[in-house]
């Protein structure tokens, strides 16, 4: 979810009923796709084949920034088998802002801005013959100065990346790479430094990383030359790809229709198009036969959104008994070629969203460099923040000798407090999170030679949007949800939680379909935290909407006011004595008579969903250093979020585990690295190594429930904050079994035996 | 166009063959060939698992052996773990568990796991974390995913 989506909430609300007991709500039963996915039924991007179809293949710029002076693609488009080839004129003109960007990052038109961004492409009648023709592809490039890090960037004498596309907020005289700039805060920053016993400044780094979903991004396009398409596609948002798509080949967003595949993971990298409108815009050059495309690993490494790398100075004020007077952060951020993909905003906003403090001060620069496109990565920008931020109060408690749990309790941000990004927090379970941490017996373990502890805490806002559902019933008193929220990770199992409990029927009578573009109002991606939060809540709504209807038409039956009827254990009952002596008239018996009483009968909700509740939590992990080669192995991880609610425990215990996973590669293994040339140097899962089972203990977990009152059944959403703590708890680990700060991620064997030798050798 | 290698194998007990490219692998074969889309590609060079099946009782990455080396052998994929109708313990106790989220990686890990557990029916965590190294999961943290192995393989043992 990128800042600028956030959309104004247009629906506030407070439906949760505190005294309510459920019956399915906060059960674990099978997930209703579970059989499928167990026995390879279930398709994904890559399983669709259609009749007639064509394979694509995508040329990469081989370089980091160069100028394209000539693309030949005649011998291409003689080989045999090729039936189209694209390159990036072919698209439409004339498109501004983030439309351009999008169709610039789908196929280069004058310029390539990183290694792995798209030249041209071929569909052909084998994905070898494609793979055979691009190669028969011949670019002419004139080598520009390119430039990687992020402070490198910022330097004066850095290459220019992109002209023009410098913010009105940017400060006079900056670099052209910079491109926006940001400040904000309150409080008294001066007077609460004066006030502290301690001030500490550092600067932290971080690297790119990716969201590393195993499954790579797929689709089969169709287009003719009438302007009219299908896809079928892996996407967290179908809506998205449609817009994108759309607006990049100038198409009528109505005319497509995005179908999505059962997904295999996404994190937030597939709620963007990178090489979708290729493949539409192939099956037009090739009369409107469906193009496949499917990528490789390495281009997904090379050419999807990783996240941004980072540069990070943060100071805070600390008095002797440990409250915290005031804090300032200057981030910087790459987010690749383009502008506003770094989360710089974000991870303002996230950096002391934990704390209750009098004085705040946040500046932030987007910055240029020339890598791939930055997307969504799971709380985008929070866990960097959370990584300058939570170690250097860490280093703070260290040097003043405080226990961290009890700085953060003491400092901890809750109900009423004015938030580090402004708005005051109603109900907030951090506290809660940081009493069940030191409640738990992970605490009480003893800790050996070389090993250490560490303690973060992490946050993330959680998102409503815009969001359609629609509920039907079927003449056997069965119903049928429509969503239009990918299922990522058992949302289909929640959502059936919910609308069984709000109807009072079994949980396997409500089956959740995710569907077509064609078949619902437009729905934001499953982005955000808002999957079971959002679609969850009109999903709700929905089914009260069919309730009514469902006692108008036992009303009707009874010949008494409709108003006379209730709905209670999926039926429908008089309502009290005076309504009159009717026996219970069940959603079966109503739907079996449906067609005679009135027709069919169904609930629909669309809302941009307001009530969002935040979502806090507290990670503690104990690490063991080996002094002899750096490595690090984490011994035990424990993680406490509140989800609000927790309607299936067991794929919210999932996120919380999963999070954790990413945040413990992002902490220790995981970055992008290049060389000199600008070229990525590990585009393989060989290199880019994200954690195996043989690197992870069990994780656990502690589900703390502080309902959000803004939703009906107390969600708050779970997803992202649990990437949140790990990258500075494990430094704060590291830093309890070494003495070493670390204070530049991935802390790999080699960073940390260094630190280890320098610390020994004075 | 290159010539075309005639292929004749056993799938999940079936007598299959198919037609492929000297250079299609025999994950290629399985998807575009037989319509055995459970073998998923999550990266071509043999570091994800997702593609794993056996080959004659031996665990392989297909998408690291040719298809036209499948001649003559006795291939499992996921399509054929369950039997008659009736899941595999580990197929039921990944449902249970809740060992799955997005669920891309399922295939390749209950085929490995049911590799391991036909090899040694009582592994201990470590033994089952190191034979799953192969197999990437980026949504469980592997957590669930030890737990439902663990608890078919006592139940597979309380069976036997």
């Amino acid at each position: 979810m990128a800042l600028d989506e956030v959309k104004p909430v247009v629906e506030t609300g407070e439906s949760y009923d505190s005294n309510k007991e459920f019956k399915y709500v906060g059960t674990r039963p099978n997930r209703p796709d579970g059989l499928d996915k167990v026995t390879g039924r279930a398709k994904y991007g890559a399983d669709h084949a259609v009749a007639n179809m064509l394979h694509a293949a995508v040329l990469r710029s081989p370089h980091a920034h160069a100028r394209i002076v000539k693309i030949d693609t005649s011998k291409a488009e003689a080989a045999e088998g090729v039936k189209a080839v694209v390159i990036g004129t072919d698209l439409p003109e004339g498109l501004t802002g983030g439309d351009l960007h999008l169709q610039e990052n789908t196929l280069a038109r004058d310029k390539v801005y990183y290694d792995g961004h798209a030249v041209a492409a071929v569909a052909a009648t084998s994905a070898l013959a494609a793979k055979d023709a691009v190669k028969l592809i011949e670019v002419e490039y004139e080598l520009l100065p390119h430039v990687i890090d992020v402070d490198e960037a910022m330097k004066p004498d850095a290459p220019v990346i992109r002209e023009g596309d410098q913010g009105p907020t940017v400060p006079e005289g900056m670099h052209p790479n910079v491109v926006n700039y940001m400040e904000f805060g309150h409080g008294d920053l001066e007077a609460g430094f004066a006030a502290a016993d301690l001030v500490l400044e550092n600067t932290f780094k971080t690297e790119a990383t990716h969201q590393g979903y195993i499954e790579p991004h797929a689709c089969v396009g169709q287009l003719g030359e009438d302007g009219k398409g299908e896809m079928w596609v892996c996407t967290q948002g179908q809506w998205f790809i449609r817009k994108m798509c759309a607006a990049v080949l100038g198409l009528e967003a109505s005319n497509l229709r995005v179908t999505p595949s059962e997904i295999g993971g996404g994190f937030g990298g597939k709620t963007t198009i990178f090489s979708e409108a290729i493949s539409l815009a192939l099956s037009r050059k090739a009369g409107g036969r469906p193009v496949k495309l499917v990528m490789t690993r390495s281009e997904v490494l090379r050419a999807t959104g990783p996240t941004a790398s980072t540069s990070m100075d943060v100071k805070i004020g600390m008095k002797k008994d440990g409250t915290i007077t005031a804090g300032s952060v200057e981030f910087r951020m790459q987010g690749g070629a383009w502008p506003d993909m770094a989360p710089t905003g974000m991870a303002l906003n996230c950096a002391f969203a934990s704390y209750d403090m009098p004085a705040v001060h946040h500046v932030g620069y987007d910055v240029l460099a020339n890598r791939p496109k930055a997307a969504a990565y799971r709380a985008p920008g929070s866990p960097m923040a959370a990584f300058a931020v939570e170690s250097l109060v860490d280093e703070m408690c260290r040097e003043l000798k405080l226990d961290p749990i009890e700085v953060r309790m003491k400092n901890g941000a809750k109900e009423g407090t004015k938030a580090s990004y402004g708005p005051t927090f109603k109900q907030i379970g951090l506290m809660q999170t940081l009493e069940a941490a030191k409640a738990h017996p992970n605490l009480q373990a003893e800790l050996g030679p070389n090993q250490g502890r560490g303690v973060a805490c992490g946050f993330w806002f959680n998102h409503g949007g815009e969001t359609s559902v629609t509920l039907a019933l079927g003449n056997d008193g069965t119903v049928t949800v429509s969503a239009g929220t990918p299922d990522i990770g058992g949302s289909r199992a929640s959502v059936a939680l919910m609308v069984a409990e709000t109807l009072g029927i079994p949980y396997d009578h409500v089956r959740v379909n995710i569907v077509e573009t064609g078949a619902l109002g437009f729905n934001e991606p499953s982005h955000g935290s808002r999957a079971t939060f959002a679609t969850g809540k009109a999903a709700v709504e929905s089914c009260n909407q069919a309730i009514k209807e469902m006692c108008r038409r036992a009303a009707k039956k009874w010949g008494i006011d409709e108003d006379a009827v209730e709905w209670k254990d999926g039926a429908a009952h008089p309502a009290g004595p005076n309504a009159g002596e009717f026996p219970p008239m069940t959603i079966k018996k109503i739907a079996q008579s449906m067609g005679r009483s009135g027709g069919p009968i169904s609930g629909h909700h669309e809302t941009t969903a307001g009530g969002v509740g935040e979502s806090f939590g507290t990670h503690v992990v104990d690490v063991e250093v080996d002094p002899e080669t750096g490595k690090t192995t984490i011994l035990r991880y424990l993680v406490v979020q509140d989800a609000g609610r927790a309607i299936h425990p067991s794929y919210v215990e999932g996120q919380y585990q999963g999070g954790a996973a990413q945040g413990i590669g992002w902490a220790l293994n995981e970055e992008y690295v290049y060389d000199d040339m600008g070229r990525l140097q590990n585009p393989v899962f060989l290199d880019y190594r994200v954690p195996v089972a043989s690197d992870l203990p069990m994780i656990d977990t502690v589900i703390v429930e502080v309902p959000n009152p803004g939703h009906p059944y107390g969600v708050r959403g779970v997803g992202e904050t649990g990437i949140t703590p790990p990258l500075p708890a494990i430094a704060n680990a590291i830093a309890d079994a070494t003495g070493c700060r670390m204070r530049h991620l991935p802390m790999t064997p080699v960073k940390v035996l260094k630190a280890i030798k320098e610390r020994v050798n004075g | 166009m290159s010539n075309k290698i005639h292929v004749s194998t056993k799938v999940n007990g079936d007598e299959v063959e198919f037609l492929c490219d000297p250079r299609e692998t025999l994950l290629d074969a399985l998807r575009d060939r037989l319509n055995l889309t459970g073998a998923k590609e999550g990266c071509g060079t043999g570091d994800c698992g997702a593609c794993s099946v056996t080959v004659d009782g031996r665990l392989v990455c297909s998408c690291l052996m040719l298809g036209a080396e499948a001649e003559g052998k006795e291939i499992a994929t996921i399509e054929g773990m369950a039997e008659g109708g009736e899941l595999h313990p580990l197929q039921r106790k990944f449902i249970e568990h809740a060992a799955l989220q997005c669920g891309v990686c399922t295939p390749g890990i209950l085929v490995a796991a049911k590799n391991l557990l036909e090899k040694n029916p009582d592994p201990t965590e470590e033994q089952v974390r190191y034979w799953l190294a192969g197999n990437l999961c980026r949504c469980t943290g592997y957590d669930k995913i030890i737990r439902a192995v663990m608890d078919a393989a006592e139940e597979m043992r309380g069976a036997a």
